[in-house]
């Protein structure tokens, strides 16, 4: 039954002004499907298109091969999950549950069945005749996702459904929400701007920027190799420094700084050219040592302890600041105004376009068709 | 959704409401301003404005009534502000008796009050009596500027606390804490903090009071004596005994309306100054008050309540007593609600009823749409529809009263002296109070409520009545009882506007009492007062909440 969401072109416009310019993606059937983005970027928007709640502009939105541009939201079999759980206060949480079904029609003995299928499901039963307003945010949440699951939605729509919960709550709920999809194997569009709740959950993520898909793959691929500079600093942390790519012969180094100089065995074969180039390094893929003799020359400016890992604040020659994680070890940490040298993890870094826009190793997998 | 335009059921909803509008409030006020430049033998003529300008017997009415509004503006916030403050920060003994009794002295009608004020201290009033015989002392006179203000300040402090309590309890406990933290605690917390984040309250209910106050036609009438205000010179060049004027009349409504709109956007004005708006997350709570300060803040606000009240406790009392003409006898009986009873007191029951229940399921229903309208389907004609239903705002009921008999006094819409034309007053009279709260509560609840029930398959129709209007019910239940309280005690268009037929209870206490049978007007003054107090006790039933909204 699960349904795939396909969005052709699509135009998002308030008067003169474009907020969403031209559009693809095409969610699978069954799929967690997350659009992930700074504040603003446009994910709400594009989340509240395929709702119905927004108008369309322009292009094609279709579940399976049927165009719902026009089609009425209350009859576009949706389920939506809001930002602030939209719960009816006036009824309980029974009502609540059973308004979708009621309005679908269900045969009405089977209603009472259905309703209490989905919230012992969501484990809210013993609230079943409680008014929302006795109830805990994360417990209001569970009568939203029972409420819009149990009418047996085609598509499962989330509008940052966590972000109005506690952290301790946001990650135990995310599970449940995952737990939950993949039981019931409803195809789902999670908007959220917060990267480790995305990557928690979802299959493929959509990296979203300015109304412009950047990215979409699966967590792991949208981590290791970021279609560009973008995607690259948003999720996770990253360092960004000016460096070249230079060939001599078959070969081709990475150097940095003019003082450090590594081979890549990865580059795409049509930037294999001297040019300069943007690194995007991640704290973790820096190797930070005392002793060694080659590497970036780098001073410690402080350093965190934080247990597992220690963080280490230095700058390079060139003055430019970099972020560097190690794990902790045993012996005492390395005291600010240390001199040390920095290699690179090779394997790991991303080298990016001058610019910015694009990727220039072999590995990056993004299914976003405009990019 | 906005692509296409649909031509949907909402869009005729508003041009009947604009319709119904233009009908009842445009065209009756644009005859009123043709009947004050339009003269009988059809010339135009700015002549009965230059009249107004040309007396100071007509001048100073306005000067009374200026003097008399801000004076009562002014004393009502300087007492309400600290009674709502010591209810909203102090546990006080009794806090539920003060609410509702306070509640109930502003439900009465006002010249209820004037009435009683003269049985206690008028010429021959009770205690003026007891005091000169019993101690020689001569109370000052009642009559004129003093009694009007008090009448009308014991009447309009509880519109201050029920604002102010409600922003009180807005204010965050953090601000209280943030305040204090920094060294600011005390009289200089409560001046710097607290009663600066309430001004747009403040304000409102200023203009509230201001609004009433200068549109109240009972007290002056039975008080004021030589102290002529302006609702009363209106009044009587309307329908007075020396010959009306009916052009002279609508020169003064238009002027009336003139005023109110300046006072209006001076208020709007001030307020635009203080533009912010607070919601507490963290209410203060309560703090119980002791010591020597504890008895003098109960002190304060029992003393306030309780002579606030009295007089409708001596008019339930007087009803009860022997009564020829205007002299009471000693003894008790029910002799006046048997005379009462010959004096259409059955009608004037019905009608009251009938209208008060017909006028109030117009206003909220009306209100409700223009509230949606407004809030969800904001367009350039729903906020005309908005803009002209609060016209009535700024209108004083005698404005209103002879607007709507202008219009309807002759054919094609000749309605004087029917209950509709009655309905229709006091609708247009309420309404703008009832969306104005009705939109705010609208405000308050957020879209993705009614996205919520159209995703799960409601249609526009029935999520409106199904999830809307229901929990829009509360706010508008809250504002509904006052409406109906003041339908109920409807006196300044109603005395225009009435006739024998559409007598109400109301309008037959403030007759009798014209016509000096005191004995009568306290039956009926008796029965309205405890009609007003059992509506005000089943809403509190009703809603189990003690939050009463204007």
């Amino acid at each position: 039954m699960s349904v795939n969401i396909s969005v052709k072109h699509a135009l998002k416009k308030y008067g003169d002004n474009v907020i969403i310019p031209d559009l693809n993606v095409e969610i699978k059937g069954g799929e967690f499907f997350t659009l992930l983005g700074p504040s603003g970027c446009g994910k709400t928007t594009l989340l509240r298109m395929i709702a119905g709640f927004n108008s369309i502009e322009g292009g094609d939105f279709c579940f399976n091969e049927r165009r719902i541009n026009d089609l009425d939201p209350a009859k576009r079999n949706i389920g939506m999950v809001f930002q602030n759980y939209a719960i009816f206060p006036h009824l309980t949480v029974r009502k609540n549950v059973e308004f979708g079904l009621k309005n679908k029609k269900f045969p009405k003995e089977k209603i009472r069945e259905q309703s209490e299928k989905f919230m012992k499901l969501m484990q809210i039963m013993e609230y079943a005749d409680r008014m929302p307003e006795r109830l805990s945010g994360g417990q209001q949440q569970r009568v939203a996702l029972a409420r819009a699951l149990c009418i047996e939605p085609d598509v499962l729509l989330m509008d940052e459904p966590l972000s109005n919960l506690d952290a301790k709550l946001r990650v135990e709920m995310r599970t449940v929400i995952k737990n939950i999809q993949h039981n019931v194997g409803i195809t789902t569009v999670y908007v959220t701007h917060d990267q480790e709740e995305a990557m928690a959950v979802s299959d493929r993520i959509a990296v979203m920027n300015a109304g412009v898909i950047q990215h979409i793959g699966t967590p792991k691929d949208i981590y290791q190799r970021p279609a560009n500079l973008f995607v690259s600093t948003f999720i996770g942390r990253s360092n960004v420094l000016k460096a070249k790519l230079e060939v001599e012969g078959e070969r081709t180094y990475l150097v940095v700084n003019g003082e450090y100089k590594a081979e890549m065995v990865n580059v795409l074969p049509e930037y294999k050219q001297t040019q300069d180039i943007t690194m995007s390094v991640r704290p973790e893929e820096l190797l930070l040592s005392k002793d060694a003799c080659v590497g970036m020359d780098a001073v410690v400016d402080d350093c965190v302890f934080l247990g597992l890992n220690t963080h280490y604040f230095v700058h390079l020659n060139s003055g430019e600041e970099v972020e560097i994680i190690q794990e902790s070890s045993i012996d005492s940490t390395i005291a600010p105004g240390t001199r040390v040298k920095l290699t690179i993890n090779t394997e790991k870094v991303n080298l990016f376009t001058a610019d910015g826009s694009n990727n220039i190793l072999t590995g990056v997998r993004n299914d976003c068709v405009n990019g | 959704m906005k692509t296409k335009k649909r031509f949907d059921g909402w869009l005729i909803v508003s041009l009947i409401l604009l319709a119904a509008f233009i009908l009842v409030l445009i065209y009756p006020m644009f005859g009123l301003l043709k009947q004050s430049v339009v003269m009988p033998d059809g010339s135009f003529s700015f002549q009965q404005f230059a009249k107004f300008f040309s007396k100071s017997y007509y001048t100073d009415t306005i000067l009374h009534s200026f003097e008399a509004t801000i004076s009562v503006t002014l004393l009502t916030l300087l007492i309400g502000i600290p009674f709502a403050y010591f209810y909203a920060f102090y546990r006080l003994k009794g806090a539920r008796f003060l609410f509702v009794i306070s509640i109930l002295c502003c439900m009465s009608a006002p010249f209820l009050g004037a009435y009683s004020w003269i049985m206690l201290l008028g010429r021959g009033g009770v205690i003026t009596k007891f005091l000169k015989s019993a101690f020689g002392i001569v109370l000052p006179s009642i009559y004129g500027f003093k009694g009007i203000l008090l009448v009308q300040v014991l009447k309009f402090f509880p519109l201050v606390f029920i604002y102010m309590n409600g922003a009180f309890k807005n204010i965050d406990n953090t601000l209280m804490e943030a305040s204090a933290n920094m060294g600011c605690v005390g009289v200089k917390r409560l001046f710097k903090i607290v009663l600066h984040l309430c001004m747009p309250t403040i304000l409102a209910s200023a203009l509230m009071v201001f609004m009433q106050a200068f549109a109240d036609f009972g007290t002056p009438t039975i008080l004021g004596e030589s102290f002529l205000t302006f609702p009363v010179l209106l009044y009587n060049e309307y329908l007075g005994e020396n010959g009306s004027n009916y052009n002279y009349a609508a020169a003064l409504a238009v002027i009336a309306i003139i005023i109110t709109a300046i006072v209006f956007f001076i208020q709007k004005w001030a307020t635009g100054r203080f533009r912010f708006s607070i919601n507490a997350l963290h209410p203060v709570e309560k703090k119980k008050p002791t010591g020597v300060g504890g008895v003098l803040m109960h002190l304060y606000c029992y003393l306030l309540v309780i002579i606030a009240f009295l007089p409708q406790l001596y008019i339930i009392y007087l009803s009860f007593r022997n009564c020829k003409g205007s002299v009471f006898h000693p003894g008790f009986s029910l002799g006046n609600f048997k005379a009462a009873a010959k004096k259409l007191l059955g009608r004037s029951i019905g009608n009251t009823v009938i209208l008060g229940v017909v006028s109030l399921a117009i206003i909220i229903v009306v209100a409700v749409i223009i509230a949606y309208l407004v809030v969800r389907r904001g367009n350039a004609l729903n906020n005309t529809i908005d803009t002209i239903s609060m016209l009535p705002y700024i209108m004083p009921g005698a404005v209103i009263g002879i607007a709507l008999l202008i219009a309807f006094g002759k054919k094609p819409f000749a309605l004087t002296g029917t209950l509709a034309i009655m309905v229709i007053a006091l609708v247009i009279r309420r309404m703008p109070y009832t969306i104005r709260s009705a939109t705010a509560t609208l405000m308050q609840i957020p879209m993705s409520i009614e996205e919520a029930s159209i995703s799960l398959g409601a249609s526009k129709a029935k999520t409106f009545v199904k999830i809307t209007v229901p929990m829009m019910s509360n706010g508008i239940l809250s504002g509904a009882i006052l409406s109906w309280v003041a339908i109920v005690t409807e006196l300044s268009s109603a005395v225009i506007l009435y006739n024998n037929r559409t007598i109400t209870l109301t309008m037959a206490a403030y007759v009798e009492i014209g016509r000096g049978n005191y004995g009568t007007a306290a039956a009926f003054a008796a029965i309205l007062t405890v009609v007003t107090a059992i509506s005000l006790l089943i809403y509190m039933a009703i809603s189990k909440s003690e939050d009463v909204k204007l």
